[in-house]
């Protein structure tokens, strides 16, 4: 094992960091993944062993802000060397070969690496216009993805716009943007929503699938159920205040200096399945409830036209345009039945035949 | 459709042309029971008949003397899910946000346990009242397909809210989405079957308090 | 001959209006009427539901005056109410009905159940289906000037007997008299003391009264079988001839659904409010108890309990009075269970006494006043309703309970000492 883990553990070392705290990196990460212990060696092992599997890395209609979370804002922590285990062979912004050497770049490692290799996406697939509106090298993304995707051990939706659309397929969606598994059937696909996702997710389904080649259990959107499992409300460290009904009303009150709960300002945490109230952004410095702001509930599907990021989420998503128009018609229908009512009242009147005792008669 | 898709449905179109039927309906069952208008009492008052109407509004909410023995479940499964709905309803957090996004209206919450408890214990209620129109024969004898439709209507949204809060069988955009259907199902419903009861019975009972006032009878 | 089922919603169509719309827009079928019906009680059977016995009235209101129950109508999910349907609710509308109210007075919603009862044997007997015992007292009140067939010479025969009895003028037709007496016929025939304890009481108070030759009987049966034109025929009788003898005050006697007729339904019948006032025996003898015009003596010493007449308590306020009263001339006057406002009906009230095949099911609805005697055992049973009384006098007889049953003003009135001496 020694052998095997040389290369990683001596790049790690290089950085100041230990075999040991690389294991404890490792133990941590399977712990989050509700993985047995033991889990965190193999991973260890995994990891370090000299196979590195070739990733390929497609960015679409995408602002680069995933590949922003991944790389930059955690280097040089863990995930971002961790991301140097493998062998990245295609990532536009990434690499160092442009043009026609980078488009050569990818058919290599894809003929190099067939079925084998890693297939993740950011982005979503415009498919308006035959996918006109989103190209590469004058191939579009749809066309691209349906080359490249066969050739894939497993694809992982990197973001929210890969996933499920995302922001580029909001209402009115112009380039009917699509999630690639809206694209993709017949593979196995990870979704690491979020916009951007954290980057401790991807690393960890990366682990899993050197560990174990497959990917972690998914729940019905195809996110790992480990970072998945949980809303934001749930585990918000907020929540108490939520439960006292204490609130901030705006972003500026005693409330919001006191950290009370952001539910009225618009929080989308009760419907939002992400692990930012546990693992925090940036190294675990924070995240945006606790910054003060409510959750906009990016990880979740559709969440640009989820109604209003300042709308509490038990308010009307748009504003009732029906219900004037509708009590009108209301006191409208009410006045015409009453008139019908009184003249069949009086016509019954006028009809009425003072009964005599004959009357009581068949 | 996804559940985010479903949720800001139900949130968005749904409750607006659900408030809007139910507006709808409010008004035109309203007028067409009231309009309807009744003859003036020409016999000469014991007493002028002054508030009674308003006085038995409040009064018929406790029960005639000794009824209270005579049918326990009506009164306690009754009270109990009244008073549950009308906390759960006007007492919870974000529903008081909702009433207040509409109306402008806007009062203190409960704490989110108690609403909780309140809920199962209306559940509760709700399902003893329902086992007592299904075993009294009275009950039964009367009960027609609106009578389990109506109670139907109005044990999902708080079963529904219930789960949704408890994370119980689905994901909660999901529950929260299905909830605020029945919601909707429960307000398009309301103005035509005998939900309605929830307006007319400042009515009836102002009916019959001023027509007891009038004679001089106990309000 | 000529009572049909389209004449009979017409009428219905005329007499439903807002309160009755509010009233079954309101009911949640709780049942809770059930249990405050004798008939109910008593038998267990759930088809004497008081809000069930509207179940016909509802569906006209519904499909002639709500816009789904037009449509509904149309396109058949609401049938409509037939003829038969009307003749086999008549058992409900009328022999297990007394029109008590006691559902009213409990719903919890507020639907005065009686009222829309009332208003739908407008209906029942505008279709012909009202019973044969009630259209029979119709007739005879109609006809002949009561439903027992009396006439104005029975009335003065029994004016003589009473003035030899007592040794007090019985004046008729006396114009200007404060007081005009009316009589049920129950009284002339079976309770010729009521006539009597009348003349002693206006005697010691010092009143002018009068009865009148045409306008004698109180008792409205047109009011019983729910039909407003003849009963409108009964109280212009009345109302003419107080107003001929220009009376201050017509007094109803001992008689609850005569009072009811008379008291609250009379101007509205004949479209005018009345010239003079409508008092019940009881509330004009609590007035000269109050004014210290009532004076007796000596007591009564068995045990004795006062029974309610509906008409008279829980629809027409008067409570406070009879016990009053009771208390006046009783030693060891005592209540029954629920007594007062929620007291029990007889079972006879509205008409349903005059019901003969309803016989076995009063008799069965009279276990419960039997219960509430059985739980104070009195020795005597007072009332303030000619009708009640028979009633009662019948259930105690059925069920071998010897207990007599005396009208309240008579009992009074035996209390009254003896002038001069």
């Amino acid at each position: 094992m020694r052998e095997q883990e040389g290369r990683l553990v001596a790049s790690l070392a290089q950085q100041g960091i230990s075999r040991r705290t690389f294991m404890k990196y490792c133990a941590t990460l399977a712990s989050m993944m509700a993985l047995p212990p033991s889990a965190g060696i193999a991973m260890a092992e995994a990891m370090a062993s000299s196979r590195r599997p070739s990733v390929i890395w497609l960015p679409f209609q995408e602002c680069t802000g995933c590949t922003e979370s991944i790389t930059r804002s955690h280097s040089p922590t863990l995930e971002g060397l961790i991301f140097d285990a493998i062998s990245l062979d295609y990532q536009e912004t990434l690499m160092a070969a442009a043009g026609h050497q980078a488009e050569e770049a990818l058919e290599k490692a894809i003929e190099d690496n067939k079925g084998k290799f890693v297939l993740i996406i950011d982005g979503s697939v415009a498919t308006g216009l035959d996918g006109a509106y989103s190209c590469i090298a004058g191939r579009s993304n749809l066309e691209l993805l349906k080359k490249v995707a066969p050739h894939a051990a497993a694809i992982v939706a990197m973001g929210s716009c890969a996933a499920y659309g995302g922001i580029p397929k909001a209402n009115p969606n112009p380039t009917a943007a699509v999630s690639v598994s809206d694209i993709i059937k017949d593979k196995p696909i990870v979704n690491i929503p979020g916009c951007p996702p954290i980057p401790v997710v991807m690393t960890g389904v990366l682990a899993h699938f050197l560990t174990f080649g497959s990917l972690p259990e998914l729940d019905k959107l195809g996110r790992p159920k480990a970072f998945y499992g949980e809303t934001i409300h749930d585990r918000c460290y907020r929540r108490p205040f939520y439960d006292q009904g204490k609130f901030a009303k705006t972003f500026d009150d005693d409330g919001a200096r006191n950290g009370w709960c952001l539910f009225e300002l618009g929080c989308k945490g009760p419907i939002t399945y992400n692990a930012c109230a546990t693992v925090k952004w940036n190294g675990g410095t924070s995240w945006p409830v606790e910054s003060g702001h409510g959750c906009l509930g990016c990880s979740e599907p559709d969440f640009w036209d989820g109604g209003g990021f300042y709308k509490a989420l038990s308010m009307p998503a748009n504003p009732l345009k029906l219900a004037a128009g509708a009590a009108v018609a209301g006191a409208a229908a009410g006045v015409a039945i009453s008139f019908a009512n009184r003249a069949k009242k009086g016509a019954a009147k006028a009809a009425h035949e003072t009964t005599t005792l004959a009357d009581l008669e068949k | 459709m996804n559940e985010m898709q479903l949720l800001t449905w139900a949130r968005g179109t749904g409750l607006d042309f659900a408030v809007g039927i139910f507006l709808l309906g409010v008004l035109w069952r309203l007028i067409e029971i009231y309009s309807l208008g009744r003859k003036k009492d020409l016999s000469a008052a014991r007493q002028a008949a002054g508030a009674s109407g308003w006085h038995t509004i409040f009064r018929r909410s406790v029960p005639a003397e000794g009824m209270l023995k005579k049918s326990p479940v009506s009164y306690i499964g009754g009270y109990t899910f009244h008073i549950g709905l009308a906390i759960c309803v006007f007492l919870f957090a974000p529903h008081i946000k909702l009433i207040q996004s509409l109306t402008g209206l806007s009062w203190p919450g409960l704490p989110s346990q108690f609403v909780d408890l309140i809920a199962v214990v209306t559940i509760a209620a709700m399902v003893v009242v329902l086992v007592d129109r299904i075993n009294k024969p009275v009950k039964r004898y009367l009960s027609t397909f609106q009578d389990w439709f109506t109670w139907t209507l109005t044990f999902l949204p708080v079963l529904t809210g219930w789960m949704a809060v408890q994370h119980l069988l689905l994901p909660y955009t999901t529950m929260l989405a299905i909830h605020i259907l029945s919601v909707e199902l429960l307000l398009v419903f309301l103005p035509f079957t005998k939900l309605f009861h929830a307006f007319t019975v400042f009515g009836s009972r102002w009916y019959i308090g001023t027509v007891n006032g009038h004679k001089g009878v106990a309000v | 001959m000529s009572a049909t089922m389209e004449k009979g919603v017409r009428v219905l169509k005329e007499v439903i209006d807002a309160p009755i719309a509010s009233y079954f827009s309101s009911c949640v079928h709780c049942g809770i009427c059930a249990e405050a019906c004798l008939f109910y009680t008593e038998t267990g059977d759930p088809k004497y539901t008081p809000i069930h016995k509207l179940e016909p009235l509802r569906r006209i209101y519904e499909q002639e005056y709500t816009l789904l129950g037009r449509l509904k109508k149309m396109v058949g999910l609401s049938k409509p109410v037939t003829d038969a349907e009307l003749g086999e609710w008549q058992e409900l509308v009328y022999n297990s009905c007394t029109l008590c109210g006691r559902c009213s007075a409990v719903c919890p919603v507020g639907n005065d159940i009686v009222y829309m009862v009332r208003k739908m044997r407008e209906g029942m007997s505008a279709s012909g289906n009202a019973p044969v015992g009630i259209k029979g007292a119709v007739n005879r009140t109609i006809t002949i000037g009561s439903p027992m067939g009396v006439k104005l010479p029975a009335v003065k025969a029994q004016m003589k007997h009473v003035e030899e009895d007592y040794g007090l003028p019985i004046p008729l037709d006396a114009e200007g008299a404060e007081y005009m007496v009316m009589l049920s016929s129950m009284e002339i025939i079976n309770f010729p003391e009521y006539l009597g304890a009348i003349a002693k009481i206006m005697d010691q108070a010092g009143k002018t009264w009068t009865l009148c030759s045409t306008a004698f009987e109180a008792t409205n049966a047109g009011m019983q079988i729910g039909n407003s034109d003849l009963a409108k025929v009964l109280v212009s009788r009345i109302v003419d001839g107080a107003e001929k003898l220009k009376v201050k005050t017509v007094i109803s006697p001992e008689c609850g659904h005569a009072y009811t007729a008379l008291r609250w339904e009379g101007a509205n019948l004949i479209g005018r409010p009345f010239t003079f006032e409508v008092k019940h025996i009881i509330e004009v003898l609590g007035e000269f108890q109050e004014q210290g015009l009532l004076k007796t003596e000596g007591f009564e010493t068995d045990k004795l309990t006062f029974h309610d007449p509906c008409q008279l308590a829980r629809r027409g306020g008067v409570i406070k009075q009879q016990r009053n009263l009771m208390n006046m001339v009783a030693k060891n006057f005592v209540e029954m269970p629920d007594a007062g406002y929620m007291n029990w009906c007889c079972g006879g009230g509205g008409g349903a006494s005059a019901i003969e095949e309803g016989e076995e099911l009063r008799i069965e609805a009279f276990k419960k006043k039997k219960s509430q005697l059985d739980a104070v055992k009195p020795d005597r049973l007072v009332t303030a309703c000619a009708n009640c009384r028979i009633v009662l006098e019948e259930g105690l007889e059925h069920y071998q309970m010897d207990i007599p049953v005396v009208g309240l003003t008579e009992m009074i009135a035996e209390h009254i000492p003896e002038k001069g001496a």
